[in-house]
């Protein structure tokens, strides 16, 4: 039943283009040609380390360059999420959820309001979902490129990151324009979303996604068959598609090993199915591959923008469930049964129906989960994020075991760790 | 279908009540017929406001239920998407481990949980999943639940010589707690690797 064995090469990795053989792995005991061969060494990275992708901290042990044994630790920037998540009302940790995966802070916002909708049963109106697909697909190119940007750069790549920050801004210029903020969003509300946008912004967008398009062929042309780029990357931290389903990968570091899963599609939430994308899916998991899927991935989710914005129409963005719906500033000023309800909504909160709910949305990195425990109150009983980073951290250790010191900067920098995912 | 007593999830977001009931049903009876009374209860969909089945195991049975509902075809959960634990405070079996399971042949979930006593240890369940390793750490640090063989039980996210659990539920909000020095390098773990 389990589909281990189906093979799905959607991207043939010709590599002879390029003056190499397909297939590489590099895993040593010992190197003789080390001048500290058979020397051991213990080595801490981190947490401040301009490597570690947030505050990680790594202990190796290392015999000359590679790595014999080596332990991850993490927690340095713990804010207790979930424990806030008990205290706070529904409405007060939509500003919590950024904080996740700041690099696509868009996505944990929408997927927590999701999963309160759920629970709850709030219909959203049609242009609130397009718009939050909008986001979504806009926060997972801007994810995207920063980690194969970091990546390269962390490999000496400098001028590669360059190209994709300058698009990286003016998303994030995009998203300014709908909620004011660029990094730390909060865009979304239980039942809707902060604002409608702003006029021609959908406009905007499709322009954007169009260039951006033009800039990835070009960041492809740059990087992909540079030779030193190939030679970091090709074979360098291998995980073969079985150790990827025992350590619980999903997303593109999965897709990358060959598992042909995406929630997105599989699993298909929100409008998910009238638009059309593929799912690249590669099969060495090893660093070439995990970056090769996210470069294609960014020009899916382009495609995806396109389609949206081509098929968004006006109308209302929030839903008319009287429970979530924030009131209009006009009512709450001027009646007393509108102020009375503004004064309830944001001091109490509103109840959500005892239930349970594990809501999951492929997210940029994989599947965010949203696990809430509702006894009936404005708080929640439990508030469990299952963030995608947790599970790929884990598999560090184990993937640069063998390996050179050096490419653990790479094996880092290709599965995409976000320490704010990881410490919640 | 008829008594389902949930509030209705919109269609928008996926509701696969209607589209996998009977093979939940199925399975539930699977379960039921190979393990017997380790399986202490079942709650359906639509009779309690869930989105997929909840399947209460008996504690040490738990690792035997998890790797027939990995390896057997007829189940096909092979992937562990989220480990963790609730504190349910005023039951005489405190806290209840959480196991969200997800099949990617039929692209289903399924939840197993595991009551638990304050002071008893849970089966690890590294056998079946290696991720549940470091989820089970945080399950220990948060909550205090202990589990037993786990070959690394050390806390995850905490400092190491935090006292206390900060999940449960008699935990301060504001418990907080300095310490003057970093931790230090732990090289037994090290060597333990």
């Amino acid at each position: 039943m389990t589909d281990i064995s189906k093979e799905v090469p959607k991207i043939p990795r010709d590599l002879s283009r390029f003056g190499l053989p397909g297939k590489i792995d590099i895993q040593l005991e010992h190197d003789p040609d080390d001048l500290w061969d058979e020397s051991r060494m213990i080595v801490n990275i981190g947490p401040t380390h301009p490597a570690m992708h947030g505050a990680l901290r790594m202990m190796a042990k290392v015999n000359g360059e590679i790595i014999e044994k080596s332990y991850s630790e993490f927690g340095y920037t713990h804010r207790a999420k979930e424990k806030l998540g008990e205290n706070r009302t529904y409405h007060q940790f939509i500003v919590y959820t950024d904080r996740l995966n700041y690099c696509s802070a868009l996505i944990n916002n929408m997927t927590y309001a999701m999963a309160v909708e759920r629970l709850m049963g709030v219909e959203v109106p049609t242009r609130c979902i397009w718009l939050r697909m909008m986001c979504m697909e806009m926060a997972r190119v801007i994810d995207h490129l920063i980690c194969i940007g970091i990546a390269a750069v962390d490999m000496g790549a400098f001028t590669y990151f360059l190209y994709g920050f300058h698009q990286r801004e003016e998303a994030y210029t995009l998203i300014e324009k709908l909620c004011g903020a660029r990094l730390t969003t909060s865009y979304s509300r239980i039942g809707g979303l902060m604002h409608d946008a702003p006029e021609g912004w959908e406009k905007e967008v499709k322009v954007w996604a169009k260039r951006t398009l033009a800039v990835i062929d070009e960041m492809d042309q740059l990087l992909t068959g540079n030779k030193i780029w190939l030679k970091r990357t090709v074979g360098a931290s291998v995980f073969p598609k079985e150790k990827c389903l025992e350590y619980g990968f999903t997303g593109p570091n999965a897709r990358g090993a060959g598992i042909d899963i995406d929630l997105r599609r599989d699993q298909p939430v929100l409008f998910y199915k009238d638009v059309e994308f593929d799912v690249p899916v590669a099969q060495n998991g090893d660093a070439f591959d995990r970056y090769m899927i996210r470069l294609e991935e960014i020009r899916q989710s382009l495609n995806i923008l396109i389609q949206c914005a081509d098929k968004i129409k006006k109308g209302p963005i929030w839903s008319e469930d009287k429970r979530v719906r924030i009131p209009e500033k006009e009512v709450v000023f001027n009646t007393m049964e509108g102020m009375i309800h503004h004064f309830k909504f944001f001091m109490t909160g509103f109840e959500v129906p005892p239930g349970e709910a594990y809501t999951s949305f492929e997210a940029a990195n994989g599947e965010l989960g949203f696990y809430i425990v509702s006894k009936g109150e404005p708080r929640a009983h439990r508030m469990r994020i299952r963030g995608p980073s947790f599970w790929h951290y884990q598999a560090l250790d184990p993937m640069v075991k063998g390996k050179y010191l050096g490419d653990l900067v790479a094996a880092l920098g290709s599965i995409n760790i976000i320490a704010g995912e990881i410490d919640r | 279908m008829d008594t389902d007593i949930r509030t209705p999830i919109p269609t928008v977001y996926g509701d696969q009540t209607k589209k996998f009931h009977d093979v939940w049903v199925s399975q539930v009876e699977l379960l039921k017929q190979k393990f017997g009374n380790a399986i202490e209860e079942v709650r359906m969909p639509v009779e309690y406001p869930t989105d997929v089945p909840i399947v209460y195991v008996a504690k040490d049975s738990i690792v035997a239920v998890l790797s027939a509902l990995r390896n057997d075809p007829s189940f096909g959960y092979n992937f562990l998407a989220d480990l963790s634990c609730t504190d349910e405070t005023p039951n005489e079996k405190r806290f209840e481990m959480v196991y969200q399971l997800f099949s990617h042949s039929r692209f289903n979930r399924i939840r197993v949980k595991v009551r638990v006593r304050e002071g008893e240890k849970v089966p690890t369940v590294i056998p079946v999943w290696i991720s549940a390793n470091w989820a089970e750490r945080e399950v220990y640090d948060m909550f205090g639940v202990e589990f037993l063989n786990h070959p690394d039980l050390r806390r995850i996210l905490m400092d190491h010589r935090w006292e206390g659990h900060p999940l449960r539920k008699d935990y301060p909000l504001r418990g907080y707690q300095v310490f003057p020095s970093p931790e230090p390098i732990d090289l037994d773990v090290l060597e333990r690797q």
